[in-house]
């Protein structure tokens, strides 16, 4: 008879009076590796972020062995035996393995720090997890799967009952993969709980006991794993057929209009070569770290290229600076909104206007003109904010994230590099991102996009680049795009 | 339904926040007022004004560099340096009108010229304002000493004077020079492409890049626009005295300048900021001072209020946040 360990009653959990958690009822046993699966925005880390105290919910209770829990602070958390790798490290770059590990529950000897001890224990550790990491190693020397074995050694560290690992593989190699699942059965036996958030099928159904399904809050399932198969899990996931939420794809004309030959930079990119014709809309897949984020860093001015020639309709351009790029027709929404993206203590239309401000401006800015574009590309994209002059922290992501498009469309861009354009939006945002993206090529405008979401890259794009660790490894087109494909090109396996 | 509250709550806060400082200007003004007769005689405040004028127009251009994200400790040895150097110019060329124009000039574009360094230092050599211009503030006051042997500068000129000494219509010159550029300033950081890049450098300088924005530039003017204000001002100041001390002149100015910043509303991490906020903090400081001189209060304790009040001014505005 399996034991309860973690039970979650009736868990809701609003922001600004949006759902994002509905009526969450679980009951986690001791033991036991239970996943939790879901699309992005499904509310996979709003549910863990109330466990470990992150957040606190609006409603509903939490049971830790029968017994009722408050968690409001992450330290209490850990208190209780739960603790967290998180998907964004924490870890302080300038430190030791070591001293990461045993960061703010440091043992002392006396008034010192015992730092033998603390370097046996580690070692000992990593020893457990299989890796060869040196316990005094700097972690800004460490690469992002080492960088996640140390998340792991602190989290055990703690002798923690629950570890919750937040989409844990995403950033690993095959093989580490195997060996992270190897620990975690390990662990498993040791009596240790995993809570597990991934989106891959795949993975969750190799190692996971149980599964939690979540679609846009709710909890849509709990099954044991043997009942249920891929197929199950992802019509669970996603709720509605495919072809809904992306509009009917628009085949490109012949005209080439941008043309990328041999862009390299040292370390990161290699022989980079494509084109882009016009009205196309052109997918660059891979994992994460396979360079596409820089590739279209570099191809705006914003990154120092070691070599290789670019192509606007025909004519070779130099491209040495953001400016220049924005002369060239040329835009690109970053991936990371808040922080590349939009100034968040501005407000809607000095967003809008920030990089094309000249075309409000005879010696001063005519703050009526840009109200006015503002309140057409509110209609136009169908923003919702309470006022026209709400600052963009108080918009939604969705919302947040057509502003930013608003943001770009006013340059009149002729080529638009989209980086992960619906990241963290709600379905319904995102149904509308890829309409306009629709409509945008329809007028003539071409776009590349880079998604990690391949159901996104396979529902709009016409033809698919696949990138992995900063080369092109393939290119799919038409019928031929599909999930398998472009996951052999992005894992290296073709 | 809900959201929408929550953002009408918001933006009343920030509507009520953004005038304390004219709240607190008020009631300062109407405490001054009941506790000394000789508060509110126009002179004492045309007095006052002047007092503000000379920190108050450094405060001015120290406003850009706040908003841009940096900040500058050297204006008040660049004070002592352009004096030194305006009076200089002053007494070589001779005691016509001439020479005051060329001292003037001299002043405004050395000013430029020493804040145009600093912005290089932090530009072009990636050192944060704070070590930049600590360093240059210690450069500045010793070349001051250097060049003038320690010695006071006094002018030759009877004309020069007039410029801090003179009056329109009963109001100071320095009061009109630094309201006016305050207008100036207002507009220029409110209603152009340039106040508004300022602004987005300050408040994300990731976004900025990203948003096709000559970063380094705008950060650097923001510099030369500091500079710019302390020539001003030691022209202001200078002229008033008609001479320089080396080692007194423009000593705390530094602070003083922050302070009314500070005091005014602008946030110290920049992104936002007034120019009239700026006036008002100005302002406030000089009431200050002028009551605990009005009340008796021993000068060695004015620090102590001072700090005071700009303790009270961060305070409230981490309150906020």
């Amino acid at each position: 008879m399996p034991q309860s360990l973690l039970k979650i009653k009736h868990i809701i959990k609003e922001f600004s009076g949006v759902r994002v958690l509905n009526d969450i009822n679980i009951d986690i046993n001791r033991g036991e590796i239970y996943g939790i699966l879901g699309e992005n925005g499904a509310g996979k880390s709003t549910l863990l972020k109330i466990i470990c105290g992150v957040y606190t919910p609006t409603d509903g209770e939490l049971f830790l062995n029968g017994e009722k829990v408050f968690i409001s602070t992450p330290m209490e958390a850990k208190a209780l035996g739960l603790s967290m790798i998180p998907q964004e490290f924490n870890l302080i770059e300038t430190l030791t393995v070591f001293e990461n590990v045993f960061l703010g529950s440091e043992v002392k000897k006396g008034l010192l720090l015992d730092k033998n001890h603390m370097r046996e224990k580690t070692s000992k550790l990593l020893n457990e997890l299989k890796t060869d990491l040196s316990p005094n190693a700097i972690i800004s020397n460490l690469s992002v799967a080492q960088k996640q074995m140390v998340e792991i050694a602190k989290a055990l560290v703690h002798e923690s009952n629950i570890l919750i690992m937040d989409e844990p593989t995403t950033v690993l190699t095959i093989h580490e993969v195997e060996i992270l699942f190897n620990l975690m059965n390990k662990l498993k036996e040791k009596g240790v709980t995993i809570i597990f958030i991934s989106h891959k099928l795949k993975e969750v159904k190799r190692v996971c006991d149980r599964i939690l399904i979540l679609r846009d809050g709710d909890q849509i399932s709990v099954d044991e794993v043997q009942n249920v198969d891929e197929h199950d899990m992802a019509r669970k996931m996603v709720g509605r057929e495919l072809n809904q939420i992306f509009p009917e794809k628009i085949y490109p004309k012949d005209e080439v209009v941008f043309k990328v030959e041999n862009l390299s930079i040292s370390k990161l990119l290699y022989d980079i070569s494509f084109h882009l014709k016009k009205g196309e809309i052109l997918g660059f897949s891979g994992l994460i770290g396979a360079g596409r984020t820089e590739m279209a860093e570099s191809l705006m001015g914003l990154r120092k290229i070691d070599s290789g020639k670019v192509e606007i309709k025909g004519n070779a351009v130099d491209i040495q600076s953001p400016l220049d790029a924005l002369k060239n027709k040329l835009g690109y929404l970053s991936e990371d909104r808040k922080g590349k993206g939009l100034l968040l203590n501005f407000r809607i239309p000095e967003n809008i206007s920030l990089i094309s401000l000249k075309k409000y401006t005879n010696w001063f800015i005519r703050k009526d003109k840009e109200i006015e574009s503002t309140r057409n590309y509110i209609k136009q994209f169908n923003i919702k904010a309470s006022s026209l002059k709400s600052e963009l922290e108080f918009l939604s992501g969705g919302n947040q994230q057509k502003v930013y498009f608003s943001k770009w469309m006013d340059t009149d861009p002729e080529i638009l590099i989209l980086d992960e354009p619906t990241r963290g939006i709600d379905v319904n945002a995102k149904k509308d991102m890829y309409h306009f993206i629709n409509s945008l090529v329809k007028s003539g405008v071409s776009c590349i996009i880079i998604s990690s979401e391949l159901e996104e890259i396979i529902g709009l794009c016409t033809r698919v680049i696949v990138m992995r660790e900063g080369q092109i490894t393939g290119e799919v087109a038409g019928e031929h795009i599909n999930e398998e494909e472009i996951m052999y090109y992005a894992a290296g396996l073709k | 339904m809900n959201f929408q509250t929550i953002n009408l709550i918001n933006l009343k806060k920030i509507d009520y926040s953004k005038y304390t400082p004219l709240i607190a200007l008020i009631v300062l003004f109407i405490l001054s007022a009941v506790a000394s007769e000789h508060f509110t005689k126009f002179r004492n405040i045309t007095n006052i004004l002047r007092q503000v004028s000379y920190t108050g127009t450094i405060a001015l251009g120290m406003t850009f560099a706040i908003v841009a994200g940096g900040f500058d400790l050297s204006v008040g040895s660049m004070t002592a340096f352009v004096g030194v150097v305006a009076i200089y110019t002053l007494n070589y060329i001779g005691v016509g009108v001439d020479a005051v124009f060329l001292a003037v000039l001299t002043a405004i574009a050395l000013g430029s010229i020493l804040g145009a360094v600093n912005g290089l230092i932090v530009t072009k050599g990636k050192i944060t304002s704070f070590v930049a211009t600590l360093g240059t503030m210690s450069i500045y006051r010793s070349l001051t000493l250097y060049v003038s042997e320690a010695g006071e500068v006094i002018s030759h000129n009877d004309l020069y004077p007039e410029i801090g000494g003179g009056y329109f219509l009963k109001v100071p010159y320095p009061v009109l020079i630094f309201l006016g550029l305050a207008i100036v300033f207002h507009f220029l950081l409110n209603n152009t492409p340039f106040g508004r890049h300022v602004c987005a450098v300050g408040a994300n300088t990731q976004v900025a890049v990203f948003s096709a924005i000559k970063v380094k530039w705008i950060t650097f003017l923001t510099f030369v626009i500091v500079g710019f204000t302390v020539g001003v001002t030691s022209i202001l100041l200078s002229s008033r005295l008609n001479s320089v001390s080396p080692g007194d002149a423009g000593i705390f100015f530094e602070l003083d300048a922050i302070a009314a910043v500070v005091i005014g509303g602008t946030p110290l991490s920049g992104g936002r900021g007034t120019i009239w906020g700026t006036v008002i903090g100005a302002v406030i400081l000089g009431i200050i001072n002028n009551m605990l001189n009005l009340m008796g209060v021993s000068p060695y304790l004015q620090g102590t209020v001072k700090g005071l009040v700009i303790l009270i001014a961060v305070l409230l505005q981490y309150k906020k946040n």
